[in-house]
């Protein structure tokens, strides 16, 4: 005993001070990026080997959800990097004062009109209703067929208080319908499920067969052709147009002075990074990959003008909309 | 000053409770145009949703019970009725969010159920999701609570009055009109407004049964303004609404004279009076068998259902077991801070009692004599809210979530705490206090040699059952939760939520057996002192 004790209180302190020396990265993100099937694990075997530091990922359920808890969190916020914002909430996160410009080129993406200097996109997506198509004969062909089809078969969606999809639902109805959204959203509500907090909780309805429908992407059946083989699941192409989503990162100021943060950022738009995106977070890559993406995407809907709401009207509007949609949708 | 801690545990009640409502009218001070924004349209559906499911949970928790009741009430002796109204004792000991598990496992889409009532909708089984969700699981919850308190009204009937209206000869109708509705109807409204409350301010089933802004009560908009939405200003709103739904409800109850804490010690005795018809025994055993059948489901749905999951890679996994040590952490601090704060205030209570001699009582005694039941008008989602509304300023929220979790779990279990030490403190002190003071027994030696032998069955009591309470609370957990502060209720959300429903039903049982271990504990330690 007189031996071992010390010995082990010195190993111990051995591993405390190895432990020290590494240093860490946060990135706060959405949970579907961290999950085991997800880009987070492959990104951060990446960029850990590239940059000897601790890559650390807190998780939230989804997008909106994340500037929620950024705002609660302030300045005293352990993050470095928030990765999972998006076109919509751009503008309003910027507003809070807890982001730093990234001061990199943005040459290297590929998304249609993005310049930004504090937002980096790393992937995109057009949102859309995807379907079971065992279980729904004649899906709808605009979002007018959605909204006005038959009650009983039912779409889960997300709320668009902590998701992003949720919140790209809401404004793809405003972008279609204006001041009609109200009404719209009272026809729709009778074919609403659920409302999930997260996009992962309402996808999984979709593939446990508990709902034939769910507002995803336009890329979510490449990720069932190409990891299962299943042609089953489908997106349903809207007369309408589909509403554009680009997902970004940001350094927080925290992270500005953070050498790794800085690193992560360019990291982001660099193959390593981009090649893990398309059949992982089955979304388009925000910067170009090391080889071709697989065929089946270039057959997923990819429309030539995407509905968009300017960031900044998005931003001055949504709280007003979302009490419009919760006092439609608790009637 | 043998009344300092007394005061000191006063002041911590005052502090928790005034800290939250400091929190709450600071942020609506700053910005008055927020929080009246908030009163719209959708908080008075919610505040028109809540009342609507508590009303309904009431009827159908209470309706039933009636009659349960007196069936049990007819029937005396038979084999296994102290066994049942052991198990119609287990709801209140199950954490909210075990008992819910248990009712998706049953009646859920993917229940066991479901092919059962596909069949008989000739269609799909939407599941019950929403208000009918929410109202089984109130009714499981209440049902058996009430069968309970109206049983217990049933047995106080004088035998006189049975042998009365034997000798009247009155059928089973008239002496249920003459002798037993009356002893009935005097325990019924504070039975009914008992539940009403507790399905007011219901938060984890809702929570996790309630679909969507279309079945929300306002302790979960409160939440979800909160934690979703980030609007504080709707918060403190929805709080003043939540404040006030429960303060007019107590009132309410306190004019009918409805026990809070909705105690009932059944006496298991037998007593026959007039014996029941067959017919009757059939349907009273029908009733009987059915209500047993209600309530045994979703526990048994929750013993099988955790049964299926790979509970050997459950317990491997570390974020169990970290939840699970976090939890013990949570509850035992939990449990030691209410079982001491509650014997401070017995304490001080008796001995401002004491040395008052008869005038009136003074503002301190009167304050820790009913102080803690102020607790039970401000649900811990609410003082949560205002801690959270508070701390956001600092930055810290998440960083004192354990300090939130234990000091308000401390205080909701102190009226529990204070029922089980008060009555052998006070006994103990009208007996021993006159000759200690003359033997000069005082301080460590009198709390060692006289106190402690008394007090230590009702306060290992009082450690347990707060213990069992704070194990299963999700309300405070649910604000403050984090990937560095995660306890087993929070976790068994967070596996439900990403759909794995086999991990969240093994945490459940998991969870439901060790809240039951300590309650039955309790209840053990709590007999042996009578």
């Amino acid at each position: 005993m007189h031996i071992t004790i010390p010995m082990f209180s010195a190993a111990l302190l051995v591993l405390a001070a190895s432990a020290q020396a590494q240093e860490t990265l946060t990135v706060y993100t959405y949970e579907s990026f961290t999950a085991e099937w997800g880009p987070g694990p492959i990104v951060e075997k990446a960029f850990e080997a590239e940059c000897g530091c601790d890559l650390k990922f807190v998780a939230v359920a989804d997008g909106a959800a994340l500037l929620n808890r950024l705002r609660l969190e302030g300045e005293g916020s352990t993050a470095d990097i928030v990765l999972g914002l998006d076109n919509n909430l751009a503008w309003e996160a910027g507003q809070t004062g807890l982001f730093a410009p990234h001061g990199m080129s943005l040459d290297a993406v590929e998304v249609p009109g993005w310049s930004d200097d504090t937002f980096v996109p790393f992937d995109y997506g057009y949102f859309a209703v995807v379907y079971d198509s065992e279980a729904v004969k004649n899906p709808p062909a605009s979002m007018k067929e959605l909204v006005e089809g038959d009650p009983s078969v039912k779409i889960a969606i997300q709320d668009p208080r902590t998701s992003t999809p949720g919140l790209g639902l809401l404004l793809w109805v405003k972008a279609i319908y204006g001041d009609g959204a109200a009404g719209a959203w009272a026809r729709l509500k009778e074919r609403v499920l659920t409302v999930t907090p997260g996009w992962s909780e309402a996808y999984g309805l979709l593939t446990s067969g508990e709902a034939p429908m769910v507002l995803s992407y336009t890329t979510s059946p490449a990720y069932h052709r190409i990891a299962e083989g299943e042609e089953r699941y489908r997106a349903a192409a809207f007369a309408e147009g589909h509403y554009i989503q680009v997902e970004v990162a940001a350094l927080t100021k925290k992270g500005a002075e953070n050498p790794h943060a800085n690193r992560f950022m360019a990291f982001i738009l660099s193959p390593q990074f981009q090649d893990a995106i398309p059949e992982t977070n089955w979304m388009f890559p925000a910067a170009a990959t090391s080889a071709p993406l697989n065929p089946v995407f270039d057959e997923m809907i990819r429309p030539e003008e995407p509905l968009e709401i300017p960031s900044e009207e998005v931003a001055k509007n949504r709280k007003a909309w979302i009490d419009e949609w919760l006092s439609v949708m608790s009637r | 000053m043998r009344t300092l801690p007394g005061l000191a545990a006063l002041a911590f009640i005052a502090v928790l409770i005034g800290g939250a409502f400091a929190g709450l009218l600071w942020e609506a001070a700053a910005d008055w145009s927020g929080a009246a924004a908030a009163l719209d349209l959708y908080l008075l559906r919610v505040a028109r949703f809540t009342l609507w499911q508590a009303a309904l949970s009431t009827v159908l928790s209470v309706a039933p019970a009636i009659f349960v009741a007196r069936a049990l009430s007819r029937h005396p002796a038979f084999f296994g009725r102290g066994l049942i109204l052991g198990m119609f004792a287990v709801p209140l000991g199950l954490p909210a969010i075990v008992a819910a598990m248990g009712i998706l496992a049953l009646y859920g889409r993917a229940g066991f159920f479901a092919p059962l009532f596909a069949w008989l909708a000739g269609g799909d089984w939407p599941g019950i999701y929403g208000l009918s969700g929410i109202l089984v699981a109130h009714v499981f919850f209440n049902l058996p609570l009430a069968t309970r308190l109206l049983l217990e009204a049933l047995d106080a009937i004088p035998r006189d009055h049975w042998r009365l209206s034997a000798q009247l000869g009155m059928r089973p109708a008239a002496a249920f009109r003459l002798v037993e509705w009356p002893a009935m109807r005097a325990a019924l409204p504070g039975t009914a407004a008992l539940v009403f409350m507790l399905c007011v301010t219901s938060f984890t089933i809702v929570l996790m049964l309630g679909g969507g802004p279309a079945a929300t009560t306002l302790e979960v908009a409160i939440y979800q303004a909160l934690r979703f939405d980030f609007d504080p200003a709707r918060a403190v709103t929805l709080t003043m609404v939540q404040v006030a739904l429960t303060a007019v409800a107590v009132a309410a109850m306190s004019r009918v004279g409805a026990s809070l804490t909705g105690e009932a010690n059944l006496a298991v005795s037998a007593r026959r009076h007039g014996r029941a018809s067959p017919t009757e025994t059939a349907v009273n055993a029908l009733l009987i068998v059915l209500t047993v059948l209600f309530v045994a489901g979703p526990m048994a749905a929750t013993v099988a259902a955790g049964l299926e999951a790979e509970l050997g890679r459950l317990a491997g996994e570390a974020s169990v077991r970290s939840a699970t040590a976090m939890s013990l952490a949570l509850a035992g601090l939990a449990a030691l801070v209410s079982a001491a704060l509650s014997l401070a205030l017995v304490s001080a209570r008796s001995r401002l009692a004491a040395a008052r001699r008869g005038r009136q009582p003074g503002l301190i005694e009167r304050a820790a004599d009913s102080g803690p039941l102020f607790v039970l008008v401000v649900p811990p989602i609410v003082i949560g809210a205002g801690w959270f509304i508070l701390l956001r300023h600092t930055g810290a929220v998440f960083a004192a979530a354990p300090g939130m979790v234990v000091a308000v779990n401390a205080l909701m279990a102190m009226p529990f705490a204070i029922r089980s030490i008060r009555p052998a403190h006070d006994a103990a002190a009208t007996r021993h206090d006159r000759l200690a003071a003359s033997l000069g027994i005082c301080g460590w030696n009198r709390l060692r040699l006289i106190d402690w032998p008394v007090l230590k069955r009702p306060l290992a009591t009082a450690l347990a059952f707060a213990a069992a309470l704070s194990l299963g609370d999700l309300g405070v957990i649910a604000l403050f939760g984090s990937e560095n502060v995660k306890t087993l209720p929070y976790l068994l959300l967070e596996r439900m939520g990403a759909y794995r429903t086999r991990d969240a039903a093994g945490i459940a049982l998991f969870l439901g057996l060790l809240c039951l271990a300590l309650m039955a504990a309790a209840n053990r330690l709590g007999r042996e002192t009578r």
